[in-house]
């Protein structure tokens, strides 16, 4: 069949639940000890390099890395486990979880050894933080319109420009970001941008936040003004940040986080309709679960498939199309099934602020690492529409 | 985990591309196609392919049965394919042997319920029966006084209430009442063994149905044009056919799962509820959303007899209610993640 998309039957092998089972027992402590508290609100948005630093200690960040990097060589399917266990339970992983799925991986591949030496280890042990810097005023899901510029200068580069919706970068110590450093060419309007490692304490960088409509801060816009890289901060071939990358995309669009960073909405509901819901009640919490479970299904199946080697750009354009409108759907859903249960005030309570939250988080999760629109777009041309 | 065999999917491709082809099928406008197409499926073993060659059958594993079934359906095959597999394999958990010729199963619906009395005469009605008039025997599950059971009756043994699908095959509701099995033993697979079996292999062929109904939408909008171009060049149409390869891979996603959690099971039982239950509703619910999307993308000619959409789409349509639809599993589902509270529900999803 020429549309043919394979999603192979992939289980997590065995040694994962030993795994699963520790880092359960160890959220669960954290939890006891007052290390966080689980129900802190988005816990994607909430950063604490103390709780980093014991995740580092217990060697979950940088699992699948060498270890001459700090890295502890395990499969990408225990990886997988780890940040599952880390969502189910709100843990406050930002201090290291965008350096774990997507910096790390692009240091290794394209940084000199010794920077390689330098920040790997440190991003392993909890103690470094990545933000990304993609998105422009004028340069969101058309990343190849970035005009930030990158400008040649004796031993190193020129950055004038700024940033938009940066997460975290009011507390990150470094940004990968995408500067122009050429035209794009007649033929190739992806041509002429380039990764660079740019250290956020170096001057000639201003940070200012940018607050959600919750008057949350997560996103801010990073100004460069002169700012002087080194030339060996340069990740990769300059001008074809385009060409790279494609693996480290798959990881950012197939992943648990793509339908799992609101899942304490399904689990109150669930709570909250109680032990024997009436059938409308247990329908809806059948959908939710099969659709949940399907969800799982298809973001393992990839993993199993990028652990073996393979690129499956196409299906994790799915997991993520799928899985973030599952998840911006799932507050309203909830919000419907529970409205006719009659259930203890302390339950409900809880319930209701899940829901509050979730219902505000839920814009964002369609937009961030690639609109809906752009998926669909990747997906058409994976048919060969385009 | 085993994957299906090579060998059989291979023989079960060349068959239906050779004898079931849906174009062909559509053009004939008779039955001629279809004794040659179940004489081949006979005599390659496909038939009882769950069956174990010591009791007559070809031994296959349950992977194999499922990989044929999601082969029938990209085909849109009518004939009682899964329902002979499903009551081969019934017979067989059960030590009883299997007949020559299709096999109809029975009940298909959760609601249904088949008795058997100490004379050892059978009561009860099971509706939606597919295919019951077209086979010579029926597998079925009922309640004995000591237990489960499961018995074989000769499909004239048992009054029939004719009925059709959407898709014009045979839907009957089958009346027990005062029917003597020729067979009968303690169920080795009971009712709810059934129920979850029936669910899996109808959530194979759906899932494989929509890959056709993906394929032919594909190709039907690179071809055809409207305001100078072809219409897969309209961002619009991208769209609701890159949604309609969502759905499409969720139901392949879904049913593989539900079909590799039976093949790696020692027994069919509430165990594999989450599994199987969470296939048959989304995949049902992807053959919802997917039909409507290919017959929107095919416009007028989508909606004629002369164009094979329909022999997919109507199918899809009704294998959603054979043993158990998207509704009345969703139910039974939710049912068993409330009694089991909301703390459980994580440890079980990542226990299946």
């Amino acid at each position: 069949m020429a549309t043919s998309i394979r999603f192979d039957p992939i289980r997590l092998p065995p040694e994962t639940e030993v795994l699963r089972g520790e880092v359960r027992a160890f959220l669960a402590e954290e939890i006891a000890a007052g290390g966080f508290d689980p129900r802190g609100g988005y816990a994607a948005e909430r950063f604490d390099r103390s709780f980093s630093r014991k995740v580092g200690a217990k060697g979950w960040i940088g699992m699948t890395w060498p270890r001459q990097y700090g890295g502890h060589e395990r499969s990408f399917l225990e990886r997988y486990v780890v940040t599952e266990e880390m969502l189910l339970a709100g843990a406050p992983t930002r201090g290291h979880f965008v350096a774990d799925r997507q910096s790390g991986p692009i240091l290794l591949r394209h940084a000199p050894e010794d920077i390689k030496q330098d920040i790997l280890p440190r991003i392993t042990a909890g103690e470094c933080t990545f933000c990304i810097g993609m998105s422009e005023p004028d340069s969101g899901s058309d990343l190849f319109a970035a005009k930030t510029r990158a400008e040649p200068v004796d031993d190193g580069w020129r950055i004038n420009g700024r940033k938009v919706w940066t997460s975290s970068a009011h507390y990150a110590d470094y940004m990968i970001g995408l500067f122009r450093t050429s035209a794009p060419a007649d033929d190739n309007r992806r041509h002429g941008l380039t990764q660079f490692l740019v250290d956020l304490k170096a001057p000639g960088i201003t940070i200012r936040p940018i607050q959600f409509p919750t008057g949350k801060h997560d996103f801010n816009e990073v100004v460069f003004d002169d700012l002087i890289l080194p030339a060996d901060h340069v990740l990769g071939e300059v001008d074809m940040a385009w060409k790279q990358a494609t693996s480290e995309l798959a990881y950012e669009r197939s992943g648990p986080e793509r339908f799992l960073e609101t899942i304490e909405v399904l689990i109150e509901l669930v709570r909250v309709l109680g032990a024997a819901p009436d059938s409308r009640g247990s329908e809806g919490i059948g959908r939710l679960v099969a659709q949940l479970h399907t969800l799982r299904r298809m973001s393992i199946s990839v993993a199993g498939m990028l652990a073996a080697g393979e690129e499956p750009m196409l299906q994790a354009a799915m997991v993520k199309d799928l899985g973030t409108n599952w998840e911006q759907a799932l507050p309203g859903l909830a919000r419907d099934l529970a409205a006719f249960a009659d259930s203890s005030p302390t339950n409900r309570a809880t319930f209701d602020s899940v829901i509050q939250n979730a219902t505000a988080v839920a814009p964002k999760l369609t937009i961030q690492g690639g609109t809906t629109e752009v998926l669909r777009g990747i997906i058409a041309r994976g048919l060969g529409l385009r | 985990m085993a994957e299906a065999d090579t060998i059989v999917v291979d023989v079960a491709t060349r068959i239906f591309q050779d004898l079931g082809d849906p174009q062909t099928v559509n053009n004939a406008g008779d039955d001629s196609w279809r004794a040659p197409l179940w004489q081949a499926l006979t005599d390659s073993g496909l038939t009882l392919a769950w069956v174990p060659e010591t009791a007559g059958g070809s031994g296959g594993a349950r992977a194999d049965g499922f990989a044929v079934l999601g082969l029938a359906g990209a085909h849109a095959v009518t004939l009682p394919l899964a329902e002979t597999l499903l009551g081969g394999w019934l017979l067989a958990e059960s030590g009883l042997e299997a007949p020559q010729g299709p096999i109809a199963v029975a009940p298909t619906r959760h609601q249904d319920r088949l008795t058997l009395a100490q004379d050892g005469t059978l009561a009860g009605t099971a509706c939606q029966v597919p295919f019951a008039r077209d086979c010579d025997s029926l597998a079925l599950a009922a309640e004995g006084a000591d237990g489960p059971v499961v018995a074989l009756v000769a499909g004239h043994d048992c009054a029939i209430r004719p009925g059709l699908n959407l898709a014009g095959e045979a839907k009957d509701d089958v009346i027990f009442d005062g029917a003597r099995p020729r067979l009968i033993a303690p169920a080795g697979a009971d009712r709810d063994a059934l129920m979850l079996m029936g669910a899996a292999a109808r959530a194979m062929q759906m899932a494989g149905a929509l890959q056709t109904l993906l394929d032919l939408s594909v190709r039907y909008a690179g071809e055809r044009k409207a305001f100078g171009r072809p219409i897969a060049k309209f961002q619009v149409i991208q769209h609701d056919l890159a949604r309609l390869a969502g759905e499409t891979a969720a139901a392949v996603a879904a049913a593989n799962s539900a079909g590799a959690a039976i093949e790696a099971s020692e027994r069919v039982d509430a165990g594999l509820l989450l599994d199987v239950a969470a296939a048959k509703i989304r995949v049902g619910e992807a053959a919802g959303t997917g039909a409507a999307i290919a017959h929107q993308v095919h416009g007028a000619i989508g909606y004629t007899k002369e164009h094979i959409l329909h022999r997919f789409t109507h199918r899809l349509w009704s294998w959603r209610d054979d043993f158990g639809p998207e509704s009345v599993w969703a139910t039974r589902l939710g049912e068993s993640v409330a009694a089991a509270g909301a703390d459980e529900l994580w440890p079980t999803i990542t226990a299946a």
